[in-house]
């Protein structure tokens, strides 16, 4: 009997264990992670390197007791998607949030048109769900938090440099409801990047920095660049093409370029290992796409300009920023790969040197400087170029002037081939002294083939003298102003499948083939206050003091001394003495 | 103040005043023109010494040794210029761009309001082409330049090459922190003018000018180089500026400890400084070079390209090699690596040169006299104009008092 019960109980216990094992082998991943790594050779010579890490994480919809559909992480179980970041969107309903530490300036003129652009410093930009009640608290302890992952000053985020942007930030992401009140924006232009930075980055990683793509992030060789740009992009996306389901997604992107002139010796030629000092040798484990593109364009238009080592394997066409493009994959998941040799070191010759004076200059660029000389005023000129040789089109530009510069909005002055040329949407809000910053924002329409320049005079204020800095002459920054458009494209561009393309075509939505999104950002401008001179406070108190205890004295004296007569009385020889010194000195006589 | 509250004194003051005013108006004159000669002596003197922090501590090892490279540069250049007859503008564009700098070109033309001597023409027109160094990891918001005029005929040649020689070397370095801009301005001045007002976008003496294309951020300090020789005997310097406006004392003493550390011999208005201070010789030698400075600085014409920039608060000097008939002389790689020694100091610095003198006099290189210390002579001869009208309250008393009794009486 006993030994009946327990075969039945076995069996059971087999059938559930199958069961239970059948259940867990057909429910679908509830998350993924694809890296991908982008060399594209820039018209100037040097050589980008865009590394791309998207981890997707299908979360379910939450809804909060009946009120608006909310986003949330419904449950903590963090497999991919890093656990730091989680608790962040499920604490302060985080809707959208893209950091940027960037160090360098992306010469648009010379360099071409960026994948994913990020103005110099540190920039954070979030969209918070519309169940939030109050969006300054959430955003400011945000800012703290995520400046404490980071190990980046973004504490130094307050009032004083965050904006509300109507037009130019709109969500990246899935989004329904796109009130701007929800959306802060903020950018400190003094920030720097350093190893500090790239080490809490690293470890976000699923794989880390030990498999996969990741090794070749070596902090000794990365800070060797020309320019250097982390980022960390978080937003909801559709899982699929029938956007059933919402996903979270976290994209985490790093660019460098490489300055080839100094590294080369004069050569143009480059691979893995003179690069990074590394080359791969595995994908990441946890990976379910790893892949290395090689732009090579350059090799189909004219014959064999240049040569790529080891030959890929496939070649992938792309319709990127309105040019067809042709990119070299090396596919790290596939057998095939590693065959030759147990490391991937890609290697590309130039067989022709570069012509040296024409570059292809990108369809929009812009500049921006400061105007005028001396301590007083100023103007901010910003020069935007649209080199299309046939088509106009509008870009929306944002400008945020820090309080000290008083901006005169009756000296905006836009022109255009010598004509005036008025903005369509004017967004300005005014600074208030030592609270919120001058944000200006414009509409404007550029005509083919023309520079557009914009001026806006300013005066520039004096501080209280405890509010300068240690270094007052070194100059105070304004933070790079954003130019953001939808720029036709040449050719027709399809839209192809998120899934299926590769990562570097699907950051920002393109809702139809004929133009494509890019957003640019200008210098950062150094303006220097009057200062005054730092020691004048101990020369004034100087100062004072002495007339004060000078001028008063004899005042005092004027007003309050009364002369009276004296008899003149022979003393004795004690007061002769006292008599003859009196005279001497002027003073009456005893 | 028993001086002042008391009227015996007061009037026994005044009484002084006017019975020795003329004697004491001589004194006080005699006394601030004595006290003005009296500034290149030792005692008014000081040593010169570095204020800025960030330009004083790094002791580094300059590298430069492009001098062939240089003197090849400089005949190519002069090759070009004279099939040119002007500004080699493609060969200079095409030279800047293989050494990797961004190059852009700026024409542009000025009537003058009297004809040119020397061609009797009244339109000058020319290009100024400059090559910009970016700096790896900067987001180009501070700069600095170093200019060499394109004078005509054999002048500057070795000033061009030394300066693609420097640009070269510096193209390779990796703890550049400011972009570092290369130009060759044509017609000296006013093309120094022209590219300054395109680059700050104003208008004072009416350019006219292409815009300018290629920008750096805010420019820092400059750098004007003129050299006429393959070798020199010794770096002049030139301070003077227009107007008379003079750079921070912290770029002369810049150059003059660069030029110590080289070994270079350096002067000042062309005098070569003595090493005995306390002779009479010695003396007479200081107060020339001081009434040159101060001669020069009345005469408001800029002593070089340099002093233009000191309008737009950016402080340069003007360094040029001399060759003459002395026994030791340098050669390119010395001078090269003065300049990058100073340019290397000049890229440590922080914030804009503030901490030294604007004010000064220089008697030599070595020493300095400060606005503090020449501002009493001013004093003296102004004590004058005091002196003489001082009394005239009391005697506009003394006449009221007289006029009343006269019209009493």
């Amino acid at each position: 009997m006993a030994g009946a019960a327990g075969v039945l109980g076995l069996l059971l216990l087999l059938l559930l264990g199958s069961l239970g094992g059948c259940g867990g082998s057909t429910a679908p991943p509830r998350d993924s992670l694809r890296e991908e790594l982008l060399l594209s050779p820039l018209p100037s010579g040097d050589l980008a390197a865009t590394f791309q890490f998207r981890a997707r994480w299908d979360s379910e919809l939450h809804r909060e007791g009946g009120g608006p559909l909310t986003l949330l992480p419904a449950v903590s179980h963090y497999r991919l998607f890093p656990k730091a970041l989680g608790q962040l969107l499920s604490k302060y309903l985080v809707r959208e949030l893209h950091l940027s530490l960037t160090q360098g300036f992306w010469r648009t003129r010379t360099w071409g048109q960026p994948y994913l652009q990020a103005p110099a410093g540190a920039e954070l930009w979030v969209w918070f769900q519309d169940s939030v009640t109050d969006v300054d608290k959430a955003w400011k302890e945000l800012s703290n938090i995520l400046s404490g992952i980071f190990c980046a000053s973004l504490n130094f985020i307050d009032s004083t440099n965050t904006v509300t942007p109507t037009a130019s930030f709109k969500p990246l992401g899935l989004a329904n409801v796109t009130d701007y009140h929800l959306l802060r924006y903020a950018v400190l232009p003094r920030e720097v990047v350093c190893t500090e930075n790239l080490t809490p980055w690293k470890k976000l990683l699923p794989c880390g920095s030990k498999a996969g793509l990741a090794v070749l992030l070596k902090a000794e060789r990365l800070f060797h660049t020309s320019y250097h740009s982390q980022a960390v992009h978080i937003r909801p996306i559709c899982r699929d093409a029938s956007c059933l389901s919402v996903s979270w997604e976290l994209r985490q992107t790093l660019t460098v370029v490489f300055d080839t002139f100094s590294i080369g010796q004069g050569k143009r030629d480059w691979s893995l290992f003179k690069m990074f000092s590394r080359t791969v040798t595995e994908a990441c484990p946890l990976a379910s796409e790893s892949k290395i593109y090689v732009d090579i364009s350059s090799k189909t238009q004219e014959n064999e300009l240049l040569e790529v080592t080891p030959p890929p394997l496939s070649v992938h066409e792309a319709s990127v920023q309105g040019d067809r493009r042709t990119y070299a994959v090396y596919d790290l998941l596939s057998p095939f790969l590693f065959n030759v040799s147990r490391s991937l070191n890609v290697q590309l010759k130039w067989k022709r040197p570069q012509d040296s004076l024409d570059l292809s200059t990108p369809v929009l660029h812009a500049q921006r400087y400061v105007s005028g000389y001396g301590l007083q005023t100023g103007e901010i000129s910003t020069l935007i170029y649209n080199t299309h040789p046939y088509r106009a089109f509008p870009v929306i530009l944002l400008e945020t002037v820090p309080w000290y510069l008083r901006l005169y909005v009756h000296t905006l002055v836009i022109t255009t081939k010598g004509k005036e040329n008025k903005p369509s949407y004017i967004h300005y809000q005014p600074a208030k002294d030592r609270r919120r910053p001058h944000l200006l924002e414009m509409l404007i329409q550029l005509p083919a083939n023309s520079v557009t320049k914009i001026t806006i005079q300013f005066e520039r204020a004096l501080l209280k003298w405890t509010e300068y800095t240690p270094d007052p002459n070194h100059g105070f920054y304004v933070s790079p102003s954003v130019l953001s458009a939808l720029v036709p494209s040449v050719i027709a561009m399809k839209a192809e499948d998120a899934e299926q393309s590769p990562l570097f075509t699907s950051l920002f939505p393109s809702s139809d083939g004929s133009s494509y999104f890019v957003r640019l950002y200008t210098e950062p401008l150094l303006v220097n206050l009057p200062t005054p001179d730092f020691s004048m406070p101990y020369n004034v108190i100087c100062l004072t003091c002495t007339v004060v205890a000078v001028c008063y004295g004899s005042f005092y004296n004027l007003l309050t001394r009364t002369f009276h007569v004296e008899e003149p009385n022979r003393g004795g020889l004690a007061k002769r003495l006292a008599n003859i010194i009196r005279k001497v000195r002027g003073v009456p006589p005893l | 103040m028993g001086l002042l509250s008391d009227p015996y004194r007061r009037r026994a003051l005044s009484r002084l005043i006017l019975r020795l005013n003329t004697p004491l108006c001589i004194l006080s004159y005699l006394a601030g023109l004595g006290w003005f000669l009296g500034l290149a002596s030792p005692p008014f003197t000081l040593r010169s010494y570095m204020s800025e922090n960030a330009m004083g501590s790094t002791m580094v090892e300059e590298q430069f040794v492009f001098g062939e490279r240089a003197l090849s540069y400089a005949r190519e250049f002069a090759g070009h210029k004279k099939k040119v007859g002007g500004i080699p503008v493609a060969w200079l564009e095409k030279t800047m761009w293989n050494l990797g700098l961004e190059v852009y070109k700026q024409p542009f033309s000025r009537t003058l309001p009297f004809p040119d001597e020397t061609r009797e023409r009244y339109m000058v027109k020319g290009t100024n082409v400059y090559g910009i160094l970016r700096a790896p990891r900067a987001a180009s918001t501070e700069s600095l330049v170093l200019s060499v005029p394109c004078s005509m005929g054999q002048h500057n040649n070795q000033a061009v090459g030394l300066m693609l020689a420097l640009a070269s070397y510096f193209r390779g370095q990796i703890y550049w922190a400011k972009d570092i801009i290369f130009l060759v301005n044509e017609h000296d001045l006013i093309g120094m003018e022209a590219w300054l007002e395109a680059y700050h976008d104003v208008n004072v003496t009416e350019v006219l000018s292409s815009g300018m294309l290629g920008r750096a951020g805010a420019i820092q300090a400059a750098v004007s180089l003129e050299l006429s020789s393959d070798v020199i005997t010794s770096f002049d310097v030139a301070v003077e500026g227009l107007n008379g406006q003079l750079p921070n004392l912290d770029l002369v003493n810049l150059f003059y400890a660069f030029c110590q550390k080289n070994g270079l011999l350096c002067t000042i208005q062309g005098k070569l400084q003595r090493t005995d201070w306390d002779t009479l010789p010695a003396y007479v030698h200081s107060l020339q070079t001081l009434l040159l400075m101060v001669l020069k600085q009345g005469s408001g014409r800029p002593q070089g390209d340099h002093g233009l920039f000191l309008r737009y608060h950016i402080e340069a000097i003007t360094v040029r090699g001399i060759n003459s008939f002395r026994q030791y002389k340098y050669d390119m790689g010395t001078m090269g690596k003065t300049l990058e020694g100073m340019f290397r100091k000049l890229n440590n610095l922080l914030e804009r040169l503030h901490q030294s003198y604007f004010f000064y006099l220089l008697p030599s290189l070595a020493r300095f006299v400060s606005i503090g210390v020449y501002m009493p002579a001013v004093g003296g001869l102004v004590l004058v104009l005091v002196l003489k009208i001082s009394p005239v309250p009391q005697l506009q008393g003394e006449w009221e008092s007289s006029g009343l009794q006269q019209g009493q009486a």
